[in-house]
């Protein structure tokens, strides 16, 4: 696989959902979008100025967001819901769960602002725990791309999956690195590069530097393969027991806090099918803090040399 | 229950004991307009923030810290203290220079804000900041906390009162009014919100998003006493809280009506400064502008 690693094209995974929302508007008239005051930049504001009377701000209104939108789903739309990560899964997760969930409806819930890379606003606004949230709940698909191009593809091809699908986006200009011949698949897992003593599998803007971690273990003599793990749910189970099988050891790396999202999708598949160490690099149950992504990525451990040092650190402690 | 209809309220000065002296009202107005200066700088550092509510609620907010609120910046924890709720944490850049300017902290603190290590967070972290008594950044959760501190004060038989500062935008959310029915039951008349009416929010003028008027109307439907004064009239804003402290038998809301920006001519009245941070330029304009305003008064 042709990867751009490194890479010197960044680009912002929410202004691909904005362009991606604009494609769809017009392909498919079903299509409706819904922002609670932030369509500035979430980028839904892109699909409000195409089509404005298929675009509804709510205002500051998290809860009447996601229960307007099941009320369109269930009059034959294909909402998409979107607001920061922090106030969509967090403060309306019960909307969710009882309006959209539970009737397993067609919402798409695409919420920006995810992780510790928010960067100054701080960790009110640094949403930790949404996968947890999200895996939760029964029927709900969740994606989180890897880059912008990924970002385009999970959108645009999960249009008429069944039930309510969840899409985890960024705040910060990340590395647009998967090759052209990149594909989405929903619930296949993609091996980016492959290796025999450790699996790096990663998703969102850590599966990049996961990938220049690879690079550095390469060094040593470490060879790493890496996965991108862009569907948390339903998780592909053949790929992790793969990993295990072929190569080990896991390292999981998600920028979440480390209950409930990833790390623990990984542990269960791995344990149900070929169990085998694994070590999850992950927010360690705690808030964030402001400061600057770049240095928030840092100071939680997700640097490409962090990552290495982690994996060695891990390798050394179960041997093969 | 009283179900009396509420009068309507008189918002000129009061001529009581308690009203400010022309002095007060030049000292307060050129404070408030000193700690524009440190908002301005603040962002302008940080390189980001929201400067647009805390520039427009800086008199209010100066007026009730340096004249109203019982406090005590050497020992914040002091159980009677008044409490200060700031329900739209973005304004925290005008909170943190009041802060300092009480003394709960060193000035020079205000220019590592939002910078990794600094204890001023990009919002209120009651865990970081002396003074701050809530976290912020969600909108729409402050004044059921605060309802729930004066409900402790009302227990305790605390001289506490609660003042409660939220945003316009953020009357959109459905829990300000749950709280605002809820504190009109419990009758708690030891509780004050302040609405910082400044007409924008992120997406726009709050107009062309949602509006929310009749905004008095709704909190007298409520039950609550409603007074509405020009934010920017510090002797209004004082009075406005002197009666306030006479109300019985029911919660109070100050609706002051601001300029977003309020002082620093490009920043007024767009909702584009509800976050953002200044050029070199604009900084240099904003501080000339400001120092004019100063040694005007
Ligand atoms: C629950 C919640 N939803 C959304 C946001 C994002 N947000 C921050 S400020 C704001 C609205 C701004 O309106 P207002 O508070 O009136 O803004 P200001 O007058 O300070 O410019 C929004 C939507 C938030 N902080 N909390």
């Amino acid at each position: 696989m042709q990867l751009s690693v490194p890479s010197d094209r960044q680009a912002f995974t929410r202004d691909a959902y904005g362009d991606a929302l604009a494609e769809l508007g017009a392909r498919r008239p079903e299509v409706v979008v819904l922002d609670a005051d932030l369509s500035g930049s979430t980028k839904t504001s892109v699909f409000g100025k195409k089509f404005p009377e298929r675009f509804f701000n709510v205002g500051v209104s998290e809860a009447d967001l996601m229960c307007t939108a099941s009320g369109l789903a269930r009059s034959g739309k294909i909402p998409y819901a979107s607001t920061f990560a922090v106030f969509g899964a967090g403060k309306a997760w019960e909307m969710i769960r009882q309006a959209i969930a539970y009737p397993g409806l067609r919402v798409r819930i695409v919420l920006s602002h995810a992780g510790v890379t928010v960067g100054e606003d701080g960790a009110s606004h640094q949403m930790l725990e949404d996968l947890a949230l999200m895996r939760a709940l029964p029927g709900m698909t969740v994606i989180v791309p890897a880059d912008a191009a990924e970002t385009r593809q999970a959108v645009l091809g999960t249009v008429d999956v069944p039930g309510p699908v969840y899409i985890r986006l960024s705040r910060n200009k990340t590395p647009v690195f998967l090759p052209d011949s990149y594909e989405f698949r929903l619930g296949r897992a993609t091996v980016l590069r492959d290796g025999s003593d450790v699996s790096l599998i990663a998703c969102g803007q850590l599966v990049y530097p996961a990938l220049l971690a690879a690079d550095l273990l390469q060094r040593d003599g470490i060879r790493a393969r890496v996965l991108n793990m862009s569907t948390l749910k339903p998780l592909d189970r053949e790929a992790v027991q793969a990993c295990a099988q072929e190569t080990g050891r896991i390292v999981t790396l998600e920028e979440h806090n480390i209950y409930g999202g990833l790390a623990e999708a990984v542990a269960r598949a791995l344990v149900e099918t070929h169990p085998a160490p694994l070590h999850a690099i992950a927010v360690q149950d705690r808030f964030g803090l402001s400061g600057t992504a770049d240095e928030l990525l840092d100071y939680f451990g997700f640097t490409p040399q962090k990552i290495a040092d982690e994996t060695r650190k891990f390798l050394k402690a179960t041997p093969a | 229950m009283n179900l009396r209809a509420p009068q309507p309220v008189d918002t000129a000065p009061s001529r009581a004991a308690d009203a400010l002296s022309a002095e007060d009202i030049r000292e307060l107005r050129r404070g408030a307009y000193e700690l524009r200066k440190d908002v301005v700088t603040m962002v302008y550092k940080a390189k980001s923030g929201h400067p647009g509510g805390a520039l427009g609620h800086l008199d209010v907010l100066w007026t009730l810290f340096a004249r109203v609120l019982r406090h005590d910046p050497k020992n914040p924890k002091w159980p009677d203290r008044d409490r200060f709720v700031l329900s739209n944490g973005h304004t925290c850049p005008g909170l943190y220079s009041v802060l300092a300017r009480c003394g709960y902290f060193p000035r020079e603190d205000l220019w590592t804000f939002r910078k990794l290590g600094s204890h001023l967070q990009g919002h209120t972290s009651s865990k970081h900041t002396p003074g701050v008594e809530t976290d912020g950044g969600s909108l729409g959760l402050g004044l059921s906390q605060g309802k729930g501190m004066a409900l402790a004060a009302r227990l305790d038989g605390r001289p506490t009162r609660v003042y409660v500062l939220m945003s316009d935008g953020e009357q959109q959310e459905g829990q300000p009014w749950e709280a605002a029915m809820g504190a009109a039951h419990f009758k708690l008349d030891n509780l004050c919100g302040i609405i910082d009416y400044n007409r924008i929010q992120i997406d726009g003028p709050l107009p062309k998003i949602k509006e929310i008027e009749p905004l008095a109307d709704k909190y007298r439907a409520f039950g609550w006493e409603v007074f509405e004064v020009d934010g920017h009239d510090i002797a209004r804003i004082h009075d406005a809280f002197v009666r306030c402290r006479k109300v019985r038998g029911r919660p109070q809301i100050v609706i002051a009506r601001v300029i977003p920006g309020r002082g620093v001519s490009f920043m007024e009245n767009d909702y584009k400064w509800h976050h953002g941070s200044p050029t070199p330029d604009q900084y240099s304009k904003a501080m000339e502008e400001l120092d004019a305003a100063i040694r005007s008064f």
